[in-house]
């Protein structure tokens, strides 16, 4: 079952490629179709999730039997919901990107791989198999960003494949230094969270730790590593960012929560500090170089840099033993969770906002802009409403997140938490101030800006709603993640 | 049951017509009324029934409400107020308006701000307390197209969220001290260091909403809303919610001594400088907004030093009042389209009736005998004289003030008139005006002894210190006395505006160069920083990768390319010399043979 989940859409690709000529008609709403089937798909693995410990849908068989390396795949409450966001995020590009009308087939080819490739990673429970897809990601991203962005793209897409790939081998040492670490050598993630090889290791443990944490810091990005993400997201075409911010850097992220903590559980409480540090950094950061944007683009791939420390931040505390109660780091892995699948939404939202606005005006400089609700009330109402879903207020996914984040922190790491609050302050002063300079205030354009058109609305208003969804009525989502993130922590403590 | 119903059926309105925008602008004026109307009769029905709730959300955290004594008289307040201020925004705003966006937004906001004062825990007090501001901001901005009120939303919402950081670190202290499910009740009982965080961060919190010292310029930017939402959210009901969470915490200040301590002096003292602002102000709406910061801080004063019931009887007096006040200068700049003092002279005279009941209600928030304010106020002083006979005197002081800006206002509204262009009022405008000054006046009655322990039983209070009639009398006479002297003072024009007063001590410019521009500053450095250093030394990393190619190809494989073509070389002229033994000489080849065969001979014998 969930070979064909993550596989489907590569078979489409493939059909697409192999009729000969085919309309764009055809492509587009093949695209979609398939994408709706996929989401429809997930919708029902979600339903028929057994809950209680251990993984879901496993599938294991012998792949490279040489390294011990299966083709094994799993759910459970961790990459569940990131599966679920990952499908419902692919088909509202699908359906934003009707209006699409450069090279579809091959647009819509690269998005139905790179979506094999995102759910491939988060179901992998094979390290091996993580890396595949892994860079196989970074590959299709490349290709989106080169192929359909705007002037500068073809710089930025290498940058961006570069950085992140320089990550991915860092990534591979630390997958290898673990295989070797391992007996019996193994590169199953299941078998190597069992085994924990490297358990009171030293500078070995603190090496591969390293190692692994360079790799998923470069993709997630947290500050130092993040000078890529900029210059990606302003190049790169709408749905395009919408997915590298919703979907791929998720992959950085949930490879803390999957695989470092529960393979390197003594490694990380010893330097679960350094991670609470670069945690706040990101933090403050990403909101005050934010703050300085004059791109409405730049601006907001910054706050994903903000957001990110917030998951970071959480993790690091949790890994903070002394003096904590267990419901505190519960709450607070629970709200990194919550928080990767609520910003997946939300950002992804506003990157498809700022796609609207470029279609609208040509440019992402906010100063150009003014008095745009005029025209555009729906389009001023749902840029508000995502403003406000990303500054965390509560009534949204981003304020369970942030406020279990920060509940479950503050009592193991006091001051730093409190910095971070900041964070949220910082960010309603930039969202509230862009959101004046476009919509508010005196008109600037010369011409009136069209308001949402069809495709354009309902692919960003079911993000929207989702993240209300979540933000009143968070139990089903919870109810997922929590058992989870209580089983991480098990994990964490030994 | 009640209670859900009584959240929902706000929300879901509010909600329902800002989704149908424009379209619902007819219809909008008359749902919002409809809606409060109900609100209204399940707000009494709860007040009466005093149901409990809850609900799962986060891990072992659930979500309470529940109206005990001090929400009951919160709820029936909030309700009756929205009712009142809906009435009249149905006469002011015209078809050109967006309404619907309007009733929209006021409903969604009633709706927060009932959850606010049913709140039995932090996370849902928080969350209500977050979207209140929201909805403040949206209400101010709600003539967007004019830059200036856009902003003051803002400065509004900004303010109020730096204050809203307390109540995150309020939470995260609660859980950290032991505070089971988060409750308010429960809080007292959290350990002791992060029982001061706690304090610490609801009294920021408090302050911040409001509007006391040091925060109070938001105030001054908010009365660029329309004047039912100055009436609504600014005098009766958000701001209220600060003093509301002192007075429901009274118990966590009591017990962190200093909190309490903090809380009454910030409040007495807001009370005694936004009084002297309130008289030094040429604009009726900031005349009001600046008496409102100073009204609660009473309010604030009371929480700090006890006096639960007296606190919250000078809310409810408030509220009926200032809304009263506000849609009375609304009404008249809907009139005279105009909120300047200056040219406002003789207006009570050019619409008696209006006049009148603005007479009232600024009576009332002057404080003068026998009017309601006049009762809680002095319930508030008392339990102040009970903490501290400083407090009380300062106390004395700003009531003294009251009466002054008060007196001022009613002089010029009662000069004699000068003709001019008048837009007639409507019914809807004048409608809610009498009714709000029948509660202003007769709720004093709270104040008379036995109702006053019926009251103070109702909210779980304390026994309340015995009012001595001697207090009554000299606050009274402080009140008539300031407002004659200012009253006097200004009929005959000699009360000039200081400038540091009338602009409000200059707080907003303050906190933009202590803390706005400083913040943008950094943010800037950090940009440049990011672009030249941390990317340059990404840029860096990528040119010395690019260096060090060119050095390999250049030397490195020069010199390997060099090592292979001397071995090429070699082998050539090796290859050049090799026919040189065919010479075609016999003699030659014997020679050659004949060493060939003598290297020959000697290598079998070695070998």
């Amino acid at each position: 079952m969930l070979s064909v989940v993550v596989f489907l859409p590569l078979l489409a690709a493939v059909v697409l490629f192999a009729v000969p000529r085919v309309p764009d008609r055809f492509v587009r709403w093949w695209w979609v179709s398939v994408s709706a089937v996929e989401f429809a798909l997930v919708i029902a693995l979600w339903a028929g999730y057994p809950g209680g410990d251990g993984y879901a849908y496993e599938v294991n068989l012998r792949w490279i039997p040489s390294v011990s390396s299966g083709y094994h795949l799993g759910v459970d409450g961790l990459s569940l919901p990131l599966v679920a966001l990952t499908a419902g995020l692919f088909l509202a590009c699908a359906v934003y990107s009707l209006r699409q009308d450069k090279r579809v087939r091959s647009f819509a080819a690269l998005f139905l791989f790179l979506e094999t490739v995102s759910l491939g990673l988060f179901v992998a429970l094979d390290l091996i198999l993580f890396f595949v897809f892994f860079d196989l990601s970074i590959v299709g991203m490349y290709f989106v960003i080169a192929g359909w962005g705007h002037r500068d793209a073809a710089r930025a897409a290498v940058k961006f494949f570069l950085y992140t790939f320089v990550g991915s081998l860092a990534l591979l040492v630390g997958f290898i230094a673990l295989y070797l670490a391992a007996s019996p050598h193994t590169f199953d993630i299941v078998e190597l969270t069992r085994q924990m090889p490297l358990a009171g290791g030293g500078w070995a443990a603190g090496l591969v730790l390293l190692a692994l944490g360079l790799g998923f810091a470069i993709k997630t990005p947290t500050v130092p590593f993040h000078t890529w993400l900029p210059p990606a997201h302003t190049e790169a075409p709408a749905a395009g960012s919408a997915i590298l911010a919703g979907v791929l850097l998720k992959m950085g992220t949930y490879g803390f929560v999957r695989i470092m903590m529960p393979i390197l559980p003594d490694a990380w409480r010893r330097y679960a500090v350094v991670v609470v540090v670069v945690g706040v950094v990101s933090v403050l950061y990403g909101a005050l170089v934010a703050l300085a944007q004059r791109d409405f683009k730049r601006m907001i791939a910054y706050t994903s840099v903000n957001h990110m420390g917030y998951i970071i931040l959480a993790v690091g505390a949790a890994g903070l033993v002394a003096d904590t109660a267990a419901e505190a780091r519960q709450l607070a892995v629970t709200g990194a969770v919550t928080q990767m699948v609520s910003h997946g939404l939300v950002t992804a939202a506003l990157f498809l906002l700022a796609g609207v606005l470029y279609d609208r005006g040509g440019t992402y400089d906010m100063s150009r802009y003014g008095g745009l609700a005029a025209s555009a009330p729906r389009f001023a109402g749902l840029t508000a409403v995502a403003a406000f879903a990303s500054l965390g207020l509560p009534g949204f996914s981003g304020f369970i997140a942030e406020f279990q984040i920060f509940t479950g922190s503050l009592g193991a790491t006091p001051v730093a938490t409190v910095l971070a609050f900041l964070g949220i302050l910082v960010t309603a002063a930039l969202f509230l101030r862009a959101f004046q300079r476009i919509f508010l205030g005196p008109s600037r354009s010369p011409e009136p800006a069209a308001d949402l058109t069809v495709a354009e609305g309902v692919s960003i208003a079911p993000l929207l709603v989702l993240a209300v969804v979540i933000g009143v009525f968070p139990r089903f989502l919870l109810d997922l993640i929590e058992p989870a993130s209580r089983a991480v922590l098990d994990l964490m403590a030994r | 049951m009640t209670l859900w119903l009584l959240i929902a059926l706000p929300f879901l309105a509010g909600t329902a017509l800002l989704v149908s925008g424009h379209r619902a602008d007819r219809l909008a004026p008359w749902a919002g009324i409809a809606t409060a109307a109900v609100t209204a009769v399940l707000a009494i029905v709860a007040a009466v029934s005093a149901p409990e709730v809850s609900m799962p959300f986060l891990a072992g955290l659930r979500i309470g409400l529940g109206v005990d004594g001090l929400s009951a008289v919160m709820v029936v307040t909030v309700a009756v107020v929205l009712v009142a201020v809906l009435v009249f925004a149905a006469g002011e705003f015209g078809a050109a308006e967006s309404r619907a966006r309007f009733h929209g937004l006021m409903l969604v906001f009633a709706g927060a701000m009932l959850v606010t004062v049913t709140a039995r825990d932090l996370i849902v007090l928080l969350m209500a307390w977050e979207v209140v501001g929201a909805c403040s901001y949206a209400l101010i901005g709600f003539w967007w197209r004019e830059e200036r009120r856009a902003g003051s939303g803002v400065v509004a919402f900004l303010t109020t969220r730096a204050g809203d950081l307390g109540l995150y670190l309020a939470a995260g202290a609660a859980l950290a001290g032991g505070v089971g499910g988060l409750t308010l009740a429960g809080l007292p009982a959290a350990a002791g260091g992060w029982r001061d965080a706690v304090a610490a961060g609801l009294v920021l919190a408090a302050l911040g909403k409001s509007a006391q010292l040091p925060f109070s310029f938001w105030l001054s930017r908010a009365m660029d809303g329309p004047s039912p939402v100055s009436a609504l959210l600014h005098s009766a009901t958000m701001v209220a919610a600060g003093a509301y969470l002192l007075l429901r915490v009274e118990p966590l200040l009591a017990v962190t001594g200093w909190a309490a301590t903090a809380t009454a002096w910030i409040g007495v003292l807001t009370a005694l400088v936004l009084g002297a602002i309130a008289v030094a102000q040429r604009d009726l709406k900031q005349v009001l907004a600046a008496s409102t910061c100073s009204q609660i801080g009473f309010m604030v004063l009371a929480a700090g030093t006890g006096g639960v019931a007296a606190g919250t009887g000078q809310l409810v007096a408030h509220a009926a009042t200032k809304s009263l006040l506000f849609l009375g200068a609304g009404a008249w700049l809907v009139a005279l389209d105009t909120k300047d003092l200056a040219r406002l002279k003789g207006a009570a005279r050019r619409f008696p009736v209006l006049g009148s009941v603005f007479t009232v209600g600024a009576l009332t928030l002057a404080g003068i005998p026998p009017l309601s304010i006049w009762v809680t106020k002095d319930a508030v002083l008392a339990s102040a004289l009970a903490g501290s006979p400083a407090l009380y005197v300062v106390g004395l002081a700003a009531a003294l003030l009251s009466g002054a800006y008060v007196g001022r206002v009613l002089a010029v509204l009662w000069l004699p008139a000068e003709p001019d262009a008048v837009r007639p009022l409507n019914a809807w405008l004048l409608g809610p005006l009498p009714v709000l000054a029948l509660a202003a006046t007769v709720l004093g009655i709270v104040g008379l002894p036995g109702p006053a322990r019926w009251f103070a039983t109702l909210l779980g209070a304390a026994e309340v210190p015995e009012t001595s009639w001697l207090e009554l009398v000299v606050s009274g006479a402080l009140a008539i006395a300031g407002a004659l002297a200012a009253a006097s003072w200004t009929r005959a024009e000699k009360l000039a505006a200081p400038g540091l007063f009338a602009g409000w001590l200059g707080l907003e410019r303050l906190t933009r160069l202590v803390v706005v521009t400083p913040t943008v500053r950094l943010a800037d450095g950090l940009a440049r920083f990011d672009d030249r250093v941390v990317d340059g030394g990404v840029r860096a990393a990528a040119a010395t990768a690019g260096a060090l190619a060119r050095l390999t190809d250049l030397r490195v494989e020069w010199s390997i390319e060099g090592a292979v073509r001397a071995v090429a070389r070699a082998a050539r002229s090796l290859g050049r010399q090799a026919p040189r033994p065919q010479t075609g000489q016999l003699h030659h080849y014997y020679a050659q043979a004949a060493v060939g065969l003598g290297v020959l001979v000697l290598l079998l014998i070695v070998l």
